[in-house]
């Protein structure tokens, strides 16, 4: 098999991985846009303030710190301690609990009923509050995540691909971290598919994201469910803020990560789980392999853009993505 | 809202017009937020605390206190234009904006409003044809004769023998990204290596399919032209599919600490290029002292000695060259922005000099012309041990390729005063 | 009590189908145009027009346009930066290429040819609908972008890829390039506002406005009743990608004077001017203005009141700046979800009945 060939199937491969880091961004996106209606502009601040949280958690760092030491005119930055990773994400995850309550009890709940337009803006003014906050709480200068995440290639696949092709083939490359975000990814989607269909409250989830109006004369109530899927929400994005932080330390460009995200959602339908899964693989094989067979004709970095042009083109056959509800309009 | 706004400015010209009559004013143009925070905090710290350094050791410059007026552009143009229009009203001297966007802005601006513009290592590089960019300085060295070091450099580890070798070019897709590559398409020319440039998307937190194809073609030595989270992943990158860390070179701005530690110990042997000398200078003796224990540090304290600091602090010790330069010449103390203009054409930067200001080697030396503005172009490269958590200097300053830069220089800063009907010469009053 | 239409007669159909019926606000219309062109340009100062009136002036013109297009149209689009960048760079080659011909005219034009590029990525607006067009929009930003930093023809091979505007003339006054005056830049702005907001008022009220109003509350039902969804929504992105490409222009030319694509017009410019037009209230002209005003004007009233009232660092007085901005935004919208255009209608309404509560 020739060396061109390989690599071509090593592109494949690496795409599909880096679908699976897409989707988990994109999976925020569908839980909450699933149960309200709401496109959160902010999920990607959200990765950011997660991942910033658990940082300064871990590290000791002194929340606020640089507003306290210009108020006071004290010198204080750090406690002094180190908390374990699995106590700091657990803390990380009740701080982000506590922020979907706050966004439900001061926001959502005041403007309920608005249209969609009026929630996105709403959440737009949530992701510049969100960003700025993060910043005064916990600095905005670069941080090292260090959860002790395997980085690199895996050697082992290498060695055992290498014999494949010819001299020119230096073996598979497959990313550890890439693996692990997998496995984590999968043990999410299953156990937020199990959840939403196998408890109660997942089928109240499952319900709101249905029909309020329903869900409300059946007992439901709105709000927990709300606040149920924000923090789900919250979770996802911690997980995301992890795994793209890993690579690139956390720092304010993690929040833009949901702009790779949302040809994602174009293609997967904006509603749907396996849909967020199946198009974040698409869209990572698609711009994958366009960069590596047309991409040197054109100049290279054409990434950005090409996800979102095959994202339109499946649009136009499909008007509300692959797996999204059928948008039914009556005149 | 607007009349809290016309006090708010009748309140800040009132501050302004008071004092700036006997002051010095530095503007700082930092950004201390926004994707580029990392780099942007450390040298906004080195250059404040040196200049109060000054303030609180020896009174200012030739006995005139140094105002700092900092502004926070975020890396953004619009707010870099913001924050120089609401400065240069205060009697700013010199602006060092630390962002190629925010200087393309200043240039004629800052020419039209006469006040010096000195972009060391960055900006326009063509702003080295002193004739043409009367106002414009970018001493000790540029982003051309950053890729003719590289080169040099390593053709001294071949033995001077480039030939079929193969050099890959990671860059910013940005202008600040495609600067060096005209500059090493014309050395592979001349020395015979393969040159292959590879864009990276901004921001740049995604570099998986660019790292896929080095590791497929296997080039013998890759370049970095990055700034912010690109420089971080793409060391990252870089460790992850196993390239030879000492065959990576990133520029000077590709090589600060915050860019190799996440990498952890896979960043270890990776190589970049320095304007600056770092070290355990006598100066930081003195900051610590006079700024830091007086409770008046610009930042956190914590990036005193790293590489970004440094240079900060060297930017600001050229300024306070500048200025001292100024004052003799014009024989005042209050100075201008002409006269600090004056003085920057007419700097010259020795060993001794340095040595005089507790920084021994910490830059090149170099001698300012009206023609030009350049500076020597003179950079070293330095390499990163992950154990010890330093940047080691591998050599010492090495020349840049002026043989060929010098003449696209020309061409550029030809094609700028066609564009804008400037007929080159040396300033006059 | 002032403002009332009662005692007003109209005794023409003109007079009745005028654009501001009540003559207080036609006089109020004429005094803010006075102020504005004869006031104003005399007590300008560098600093106001560079931080403040300038990029409002701009901004408006690129949210009138937005406007137009997801206000009146519903068509939610997110290349409003990448349509920026088409103007901006149409402006620059044809200010290099014909160099004799006024910039007035190469403005326009730039305006023309971005509307053609608007009406060419409107396209895929004839199937996809609501958020799946926004994210299909970013398509367009995306591309534009990257070819703009790609091809050396646009940038005329220059080597750092950024352009630069050269200096122009409009009656002898410089009104691009480092030696503007702060009036000169100003009026010119103010000048392609004022023409635009007329042109985009008088469309709005036609009824080609009547056929986009349709299209966005209901396209199934408008094309029943023979409104051509073709013609109204590549007209839609048609008309308001010339705006936003008139607003690229000057904001290329006379604002900044050099631009780099990347960082200029990336997708942050694109969400700035649809937030202007979201706050600033859909569907409403004035509603442009106030968007632009209030996303332009509280950054810079936010430093001024931090750094130089207060004395705080920079960079504190930079987050607070985005936990402000993020706040109010969010207050505004559970105070009056329609944005400031309805607070101001709903401030007329009493207004016509004062004194009276009802």
């Amino acid at each position: 098999m020739s060396a061109d060939f390989l690599y071509g199937v090593e592109v494949v491969l690496n795409g599909l991985m880096a679908g699976v880091m897409y989707a988990l961004v994109a999976l925020g996106f569908v839980l909450i846009f699933k149960a309200s209606g709401i496109f959160n502009f902010a999920q990607g601040v959200m990765a950011l303030f997660a991942a910033l949280t658990l940082v300064g958690i871990m590290e000791g760092q002194v929340p606020f710190s640089h507003l306290i030491n210009e108020i006071f005119g004290t010198e204080i930055h750090h406690f002094g301690w180190h908390v374990p990773a699995i106590l700091a994400i657990f803390l990380t995850l009740l701080v982000m609990v506590a922020f979907a309550w706050a966004v439900q009890r001061f926001l959502f709940k005041h403007l309920v009923g608005q249209e969609p337009i009026i929630l996105f803006m709403a959440t737009i003014g949530l992701a510049y509050f969100l960003e700025g906050f993060g910043d005064l709480m916990w600095g905005s200068n670069i941080k090292t995540l260090n959860l002790g995440l395997p980085q690199g290639g895996s050697r082992v696949i290498e060695d055992m691909t290498a014999k494949l092709g010819g001299d020119d083939f230096y073996g598979f490359f497959i990313d550890k971290l890439d693996m692990v975000a997998t496995l984590v990814a999968i043990v999410l989607v299953l156990s937020l598919i199990c959840f939403s269909q196998y408890t109660k409250q997942g089928r109240a989830m499952r319900a709101v994201a249905d029909d309020h109006q329903a869900a409300l004369s059946v007992g439901i109530s709105l709000n927990f469910i709300w606040i149920l899927v924000w923090s789900l929400a919250g979770l996802v994005a911690l997980v995301a803020g992890v795994m793209w932080g890993a690579k690139s330390g956390v720092q304010f460009s993690l929040s833009l990560i949901a702009l790779k995200a949302l040809p994602v959602l174009m293609l997967g339908g904006f509603t749907s789980i396996p849909g967020a899964i199946v198009g974040g693989l698409i869209i990572g094989v698609g711009e994958k392999l366009f960069e590596y067979t047309i991409g040197p004709m054109v100049g290279g970095a054409t990434e950005n853009w090409f996800a979102y042009v095959l994202a339109l083109m499946f649009l136009v056959f499909r008007p509300q993505g692959l797996f999204g509800e059928k948008i039914i309009e009556r005149v | 809202m607007k009349i809290q706004n016309l006090t708010a400015l009748a309140l800040s010209t009132a501050l302004a017009s008071g004092t700036a009559a006997a002051d010095l004013v530095l503007p700082d143009l930092s950004y201390r937020t926004g994707a580029y925070a990392a780099g942007g905090i450390p040298f906004s710290d080195g250059y404040q605390d040196y200049l109060n350094m000054l303030n609180a050791r020896d009174g200012g410059i030739g006995g005139e206190e140094i105002r700092i007026v900092e502004c926070e552009t975020g890396y953004n143009t619009e707010k870099g234009v913001e924050c120089y229009e609401s400065t240069k009203g205060e009697g700013a001297l010199i602006y060092q904006p630390l962002s190629t966007g925010i200087t393309y802005q200043l240039i004629p601006k800052a020419t039209a409003d006469n006040i010096p513009l000195h972009t060391m290592g960055y900006g326009r590089t063509s702003a080295a044809n002193g004739e043409v960019f009367n106002w414009v300085f970018n001493y000790p060295a540029n982003y051309w004769d950053a890729a003719g070091v590289i080169v040099n450099y390593l053709l001294e580890e071949n033995g001077g023998d480039l030939k079929d070798k193969t050099l890959a070019l990671v860059y910013h897709n940005s202008a600040y990204g495609k600067e060096p590559i005209r500059t090493l398409e014309a050395l592979a020319e001349v020395h015979g290596f393969k040159f292959n440039p590879i864009a990276v998307d901004h921001p740049g937190q995604e570099q998986k399919s660019q790292w896929l194809q080095i590791r497929r073609e296997r080039p013998d030595y890759v370049l970095m032209w990055g700034w912010g989270v690109m420089n971080q992943v793409a060391i990252q990158e870089a460790a992850n599919i196993g390239f030879p860390m000492e065959n990576f070179i990133g520029n000077w701005w590709s090589g600060a600490e915050h860019d190799v530690t996440p990498a952890g110990a896979g960043a270890n042997g990776y190589k970049s290029l320095n304007m600056n000398r770092i070290g355990d200078l006598p100066v930081f003796a003195d900051i610590k002292k006079h700024v830091h224990d007086a409770g008046n540090a610009a930042g956190d304290g914590s990036n005193i000695g790293t590489v970004l600091y440094t240079r900060g602090m060297y930017a600001a010790m050229l300024a306070q060259e500048a200025i001292a330069s100024a004052q003799e010449i014009h024989g005042v103390s209050d100075v201008t922005p002409a006269m600090v203009r004056d003085g920057m054409e007419a700097l010259d930067i020795s060993a001794a000099r340095m040595k005089e200001l507790g920084m021994e080697g910490v830059g090149p030396e170099f001698s300012v012309t009206c023609e030009d503005h350049g500076g020597s172009g003179l950079g070293i490269v330095q390499q990163w041990n992950a154990a010890d958590g330093k940047w080691v200097a591998l050599t010492d300053y090495i020349e840049p390729a002026d043989d060929i830069t010098t003449p696209l220089v020309e061409e550029d800063s030809a094609a700028f005063a066609a564009e804008n009907d400037i007929t080159p010469g040396c300033y006059n009053g | 009590m002032f403002y009332r239409e009662a005692g007003d007669f109209k005794t023409s159909y003109d007079a009745d189908s005028q654009t501001f019926p009540i003559a207080f606000d036609r006089y109020r219309y004429w005094v803010v145009l006075a102020v504005a062109f004869l006031v104003i340009p005399f007590v300008i100062n560098d600093y106001w027009a560079n931080a403040l009136l300038v990029p409002f002036l701009i901004y408006a013109i690129a949210a009138i346009g937005l406007n137009i297009l997801t206000g009146y149209c519903g068509q939610v689009s997110l290349g409003t930066g990448a349509f920026m960048a088409v103007g901006a760079y149409a402006c620059y080659k044809l200010m290099t290429a014909f160099p004799d011909i006024s910039i007035l005219i190469h403005i326009i034009l730039a305006g023309g040819i971005t509307a053609m590029v608007g009406a060419a990525f409107g396209l895929p607006s004839l199937r996809i609908k609501g958020f799946y067009l926004a994210v299909a929009t970013l398509a367009a930003q995306f591309f534009l972008v990257w070819l703009f930093n790609k091809v050396p023809w646009f940038y005329n091979n220059s080597a750092s890829g950024q352009i630069s505007a050269p200096e122009r003339f409009v009656f002898g006054i410089p009104v691009t390039g480092p030696n503007t005056e702060a009036w000169a830049m100003y009026l010119i702005c103010l000048v392609f506002v004022t023409g635009s907001a007329i042109i985009a008022r008088n469309m709005t009220r036609g009824s080609m406005g009547r056929k986009w109003m349709a299209i966005r509350d209901m396209d199934i039902a408008a094309e029943i009743i023979g409104v051509n969804p073709l013609r109204a929504k590549l007209s839609a992105f048609a008309v308001s990608s010339f705006f936003v490409g008139i607003s690229g222009a000057l904001f290329f030319a006379v604002y900044l004077g050099a631009v780099e694509v990347g960082e200029v017009f990336g997708i942050n410019k694109s969400f700035l001017v649809l937030f202007m037009v979201i706050i600033g209230g859909l569907g409403s002209i004035f509603g442009a203005f106030a968007g632009a005003a209030f996303l332009v004007c509280l950054p810079v009233v936010l430093k001024l009141i931090g750094v130089d009232l207060f004395g705080w660092p920079p960079d504190l007085v930079a987050h607070f700046q985005l936990v402000i901005i993020g706040l109010m935004i969010m207050f505004f919208l559970i105070k009056e979800p329609h944005g400031l255009a309805q607070l101001w209608r709903v401030a007329k309404e009493k207004l016509r009945l004062w004194p009276f509560p009802y």
